[in-house]
Formats: C-alpha cells, structure tokens, sequence
C-alpha cells in the first residue's frame, strides 16, 4: 500500500484521553472482522522468528558500587552560524577589527565553522585569504563577480595552527633550536593567494574606481551617522 | 512683509509631519479654523491640521472637494509635479534623498568627483591669477 504522508487517525479525541468511538465501534472501523474473515475466523498469527544464536555472556567482574548514571544520547549536529542574508558571494565587506580594520574586502565563501573566509586582494589592499568573523564586519551593498574563483580546496583546516613537532629537550641546545624560522608563510599558500586574486582582479579591474574603493579605508567623517548611513 | 501663500481650494502643500511625511496634497476643503481637507492622487481623501502642512507657491484650479479624476487631471493639466521638481524647494528634497541613499561605493565616486572638481577649479584660478598678475 503507498505510504500515507499524514496520519489521520480513525477515532478522533473529544478531549486527550477520550477517543470518539468507543472499542467495540473502532473493531467495526479498523475491519478486524474482515482480517478475521479472511484468516477463517481466527486473527492472522505469525510465528516469531527464530533469534540467531548468540554467544552467552559471561557476568561481569566488575560491578560498580553505586549505580552509574548513563548520560543522555545527543544527537546535535552544530550548524555553522546563519549567514546574513547581506552577505553573498563577492559581497565587498569592511572590517571592524583586528590590524585590517577599515579594509574594504571580497567576500568568497562562508566556512563549516561559520566564520568568513575573504581576500583582499592581497595586490590591491593588502589583506590575505583569511578568516574573519561575521559579527565583525559590515556588509556594503557592492558585488563583485566571483565566478571566475576556485575555492574548494580552502578550509578550516588550511587555517588552522599547523602541530608542532615534539622537540627533544637538548639543554645546550635549548635557545638555538627555538629560533627556527615558524613566520615564512609557505610558498604553497603565497600561491594559492595569486591563483584566487588572478581572476578577481579582472573582474575588479572591469568596474571603474573598484580598485581604488578596494583599496582606500573606511572612517567615519564629521557628520557622518552610522545608523542613517547606507552601505 | 505680507503673506503670499495663502490657504486655498488648490493650494498645493507638503506634508511634513506624520505618517505622510513628505508627499504632496491638495487642500480640497476647509473644516475649520485648525483643519482641511487633503487629497492627493495616490491617497485616500483625509482631514489634517494646517500645523502638519506647509504651503507651497504651486496652486491648482478646482472646485470644492472635487472627484478623484477631477483633481487627477486638475493637477495633470496643471504639472504640478513638474513645477514642484523645477522649484529650488523641490530640487532640495530630491537631492537630499539622493544623498541620504547612497551606497558607500557611491560616497567614494562622490569623493572622488569632489577633489576631481576642486582640481580643476584650482587651476583654473591659478590661471586667471597668472593674469591679473601679469596685466
């Protein structure tokens, strides 16, 4: 039988606890008779399949003094934060914190841990590919195409702190060892930076003054008030 | 200094208070000392305090509370939205409007325009200054 999408129940509640119909009118509507009168007067009995052999346990050895509390199943899969529906794909962006603040940036993709990710372009203003929360940016109303971008392989990951190798406590050796050089950015990354800037610089280029908003800071002038202003 | 913009059957204002903050009304009857009644194209017909309304130099030939299409095409034969956009009244609010929604791409076009103008009108004063200097 097709599978109904809502269940209608058969005997309505007058009040939660009371059904409509009383039990020997629901044997009438459910047709039990008839499943009866097919199955030549008895109802259908199946026989209970047979389990398969299990292995029997042997008791535990340990049983705890007190009785141990199990904790309650969670399910909950965390979403990354909703997106402002201002914020779209090549949504130019001005951050409010941190050492860009004032920067006007490319908006490229939302990532699974809800932050942003962004570009500057690197060329044009300075700003990497890089994270940035939500909450700490104002989205203009200004677009940029962005179908020209690849940007699959940039995740969490690619951001995240890279785990330092365990090194081995020489005394003498102590100070030397730390001054290894952990600030060159890897030439792998500098590289992903000019692949996503190549095509959105064109596209950039393509709108008259773009490059030059993109690359200028925002401040607040005398006069200006932010809750009048439009972005 | 007497008045010159009186209260009339026809008088074009603006409302600048209330819900219907910034459109443009016909004074089509008088109630009292305090009130009229205004109608304009795409509202219904309303009383409103004179306080709520400022009058304007535009003014329109109709009859006493006359029928919507009437004032429609009163107001059509007389432009009044043209002269109201000619006026310097007029041009003020749209451009104020203008302003108020820009976009913060378009403020920095704008500024940009702005040292672009300046640039130019400094020059030009530079040259007419080399002259006076010179004559």
């Amino acid at each position: 039988m097709a599978p109904k999408n809502s269940k209608v129940t058969r005997n309505p509640n007058l009040i939660p606890g009371i059904g409509k119909y009383s039990r020997s009118q629901m044997y009438h509507k459910k047709g039990l008779w008839a499943i009866k009168a097919k199955n030549g007067g008895q109802f259908p009995h199946h026989e209970k399949k047979a389990k398969p052999e299990t292995t029997s346990e042997k008791p535990p050895k340990f049983y705890p003094a007190d009785d141990v509390k199990k904790p309650l199943v969670n399910k909950r899969k965390p979403k990354p934060t909703k997106l402002r529906t201002s914020i779209t794909p090549g949504t130019v962006l001005i951050i409010l914190t941190g050492r860009f603040k004032g920067k006007r940036v490319v908006f490229l993709k939302q990532l699974p841990s809800g932050l942003l990710l962004i570009t500057g372009p690197f060329k044009i203003n300075g700003v990497p590919l890089r994270r940035v929360n939500q909450s700490y940016v104002i989205a203009t109303s200004t677009k940029v195409d962005i179908s020209g971008v690849d940007v699959n392989k940039l995740d969490d990951k690619y951001f995240g702190k890279k785990a330092e190798k365990k090194k081995k406590k020489g005394e003498g050796e102590f100070f030397e060892a730390e001054k290894e050089d952990k600030n060159v950015l890897p030439q792998e990354k500098k590289d992903d930076q000019k692949l996503v800037d190549a095509s959105l610089i064109q596209s950039i280029e393509a709108v008259p003054d773009l490059k030059a908003y993109l690359a200028a800071r925002f401040s607040l002038k005398s006069g200006m008030k932010p809750h009048e202003l439009v972005f | 200094m007497p008045f010159k913009r009186y209260v009339e059957i026809g008088r074009v204002a603006l409302v600048n208070y209330g819900k219907d903050y910034g459109r443009l009304v016909v004074i089509v009857d008088v109630i009292d000392q305090n009130r009229a009644l205004v109608d304009a194209p795409d509202m219904v017909r309303t009383q409103m305090n004179f306080k709520r309304l400022s009058l304007t130099d535009i003014k329109i030939d109709i009859k006493r509370v006359p029928k919507k299409k009437t004032l429609i095409k009163a107001m059509q034969e007389a432009d009044v939205q043209g002269k109201w956009e000619k006026s310097s009244w007029g041009r003020k609010l749209i451009v104020q409007k203008k302003r108020a929604s820009l976009n913060d791409f378009d403020r920095f076009k704008l500024m940009l325009a702005k040292i672009k103008r300046g640039g130019i009108i400094r020059q030009e004063l530079a040259k007419l200054k080399k002259e006076a200097a010179s004559s």
